[in-house]
């Protein structure tokens, strides 16, 4: 097993929110400022990896009519854990992710990754993946989050780039995510046919 | 295939149908914009150089992201491309005259290419790309998009409707000033006097069907009555809303758009008295003075569904 081909496939060929359209209730919610962005791919990243750990260190003695639930409560476990450590040395970010680190119990990214990989392989190619899909799904948050941002408040990290009363507010409004990712749906995919990858 | 493109075309066959209308398209986009020439010499007349600035920008952005998107799609561009100016058109009725030019232009820009083309183009929006464009800018620039000023001389000022919402000491303006549209409020929306000649032509040419701008109207007009009654407000009530903001530009203009409404005769009824009753809670009860535009939104969400429900049940067909 190629472990280079494992950590690049999340990237690309089989990014979580752009290929595999996975993790949109968060890319379309939290994607207000890059902050966010960054905030929201650590805390998936570091679940991911954990759970991911976890579930293929146990795969043998999980019984598989049960395996869900038994995700689920491995996912839960770090998510606590994760929403824990936020809120003591992150709290802004603790603050606007809000509910959402929470929820990231029932990002179907996450189960997906165990059900489809870590239950199936073992402990290294299950951390590299862990790494790819999170840095993918890290990258595409912020893609969105920098449109978002530098459009609808005229800033990118909380620098200032546009004059008050330039940026559109619209864009971080709900109706804002829907046109971002759509559009970065629609280019990426042209680029796809485009370049084959 | 051979036969058919053959010297012989006196035996060409084809499916039905076989009678034809000279109607197209661009015929019936240009009597839309001959429609819309009362309402603009008023909007000019009422709001001078500033309305023409934002027409100007409004119509060029939406011709030049028109011609844009054709040609990015490798799609011909008509030579006598109208539809986009029609767009062009509607939305600058429904913006202030003191608007910043470039949200003006940008605000067109995005009707054009969000609304309709990533939609599929002409015939396949599902909103109003005007009234989108207007929503748009309402939601992105709140205070540009609210300052409003008088006719004439451009003095800032509240529209007849935000009096009534949020200043109610402000003194009203006269019906008949109403109706003429000598009063602050959009562009091309103020003078319903003028709006309903453009309506009246459309209706006599048979571009839009009465039922629409009749129960949308009918139904403001009969909300607004009962209401006026009911608390005292006396028969000026259901008047002035009839006249005030944009509801003649919407009931005959937007709420007809033949893309976005519905193609039954039961079903536009529904779609206008909906629309009607969509403006008089928003007037009355939302958050917004105005609420022409979002009504109509609204009810071109469910357009497919009411076209659904009122389909003709073939004749002599099972039941």
């Amino acid at each position: 097993m190629n472990l280079m081909q494992e950590f690049t496939k999340g990237i690309i060929k089989e990014n979580p929110l752009f290929r595999l359209m996975l993790g949109t209730c968060p890319a379309l919610a939290i994607t207000t400022s890059v902050e966010n962005g960054l905030g929201m791919g650590a805390a998936f990243t570091g679940v991911l990896l954990a759970s991911n750990i976890v579930i293929s260190l146990m795969r043998s003695i999980i019984p598989a009519s049960v395996r869900i639930p038994a995700y689920v409560v491995i996912i839960a476990s770090f998510v606590t854990m994760t929403d824990q450590l936020m809120h003591a040395f992150t709290p802004g970010v603790y603050k606007s992710l809000g509910i959402f680190i929470p929820l990231i119990v029932v990002n179907c990214i996450i189960l997906g990754r165990a059900e489809a990989f870590a239950s199936r392989n073992s402990v290294v190619p299950s951390i590299v993946d862990a790494l790819g899909m999170g840095l993918g799904f890290t990258i595409a948050l912020v893609m969105v989050c920098t449109f978002r941002e530098v459009l609808g408040s005229g800033t990118f990290l909380g620098i200032q780039l546009l004059p008050e009363g330039i940026p559109a507010i619209l864009m971080i409004l709900p109706p804002g995510g829907f046109i971002t990712l759509g559009c970065l749906l629609g280019f990426l995919n042209k680029m796809q046919k485009k370049y084959a990858l | 295939m051979k036969l058919m493109n053959s010297t012989n075309d006196l035996l060409l066959v084809t499916s039905s149908p076989h009678v034809h209308s000279r109607d197209s398209v661009p015929d019936a986009m240009r009597d839309v914009l001959i429609a819309l020439v009362p309402a603009l010499v008023c909007g000019l007349y009422f709001f001078r150089l500033p309305a023409l600035m934002v027409i100007v920008s409004c119509l060029a952005s939406a011709y030049g992201a028109e011609y844009l998107c054709l040609k990015l799609q490798n799609k011909p561009v008509p030579v006598r491309e109208q539809s986009a100016l029609v767009t062009g058109l509607l939305l600058s009725f429904c913006l202030p005259p003191s608007l910043p030019l470039w949200m003006a232009a940008l605000g067109s820009a995005f009707a054009i290419v969000i609304v309709k083309h990533l939609f599929g183009g002409l015939g396949h929006n599902i909103f109003n790309p005007a009234l989108i464009g207007r929503a748009f800018l309402l939601a992105s620039f709140p205070v540009a998009m609210t300052r409003w000023t008088s006719p004439i001389d451009g003095v800032t000022t509240a529209t007849p409707l935000g009096i009534m919402k949020e200043a109610a000491g402000q003194q009203l303006p006269e019906i008949s000033q109403l109706f003429i549209g000598n009063v602050s409020g959009s562009i091309g929306e103020t003078s319903a006097l003028a709006v309903l000649a453009g309506g009246l032509y459309l209706l006599y040419r048979r571009h839009i069907d009465w039922r629409i701008p009749g129960s949308f109207l009918g139904t403001v007009f009969l909300l607004t009555a009962l209401i006026g009654v009911v608390t005292g407000k006396g028969m000026l009530f259901p008047v002035f809303h009839l006249f005030a903001g944009g509801l003649f530009l919407g009931a005959f203009f937007m709420a007809t758009d033949w893309v976005t409404s519905p193609v039954t005769k039961v079903g536009r009824l529904i779609f206008g008295a909906g629309c009607g009753a969509f403006v008089v809670l928003i007037r009355l009860k939302g958050g917004y003075p105005e609420g022409v535009a979002y009504s109509i939104l609204l009810m071109n969400v469910v357009t497919p569904l009411i076209d659904r429900y009122t389909k003709a049940r073939v004749f002599g067909g099972a039941k």
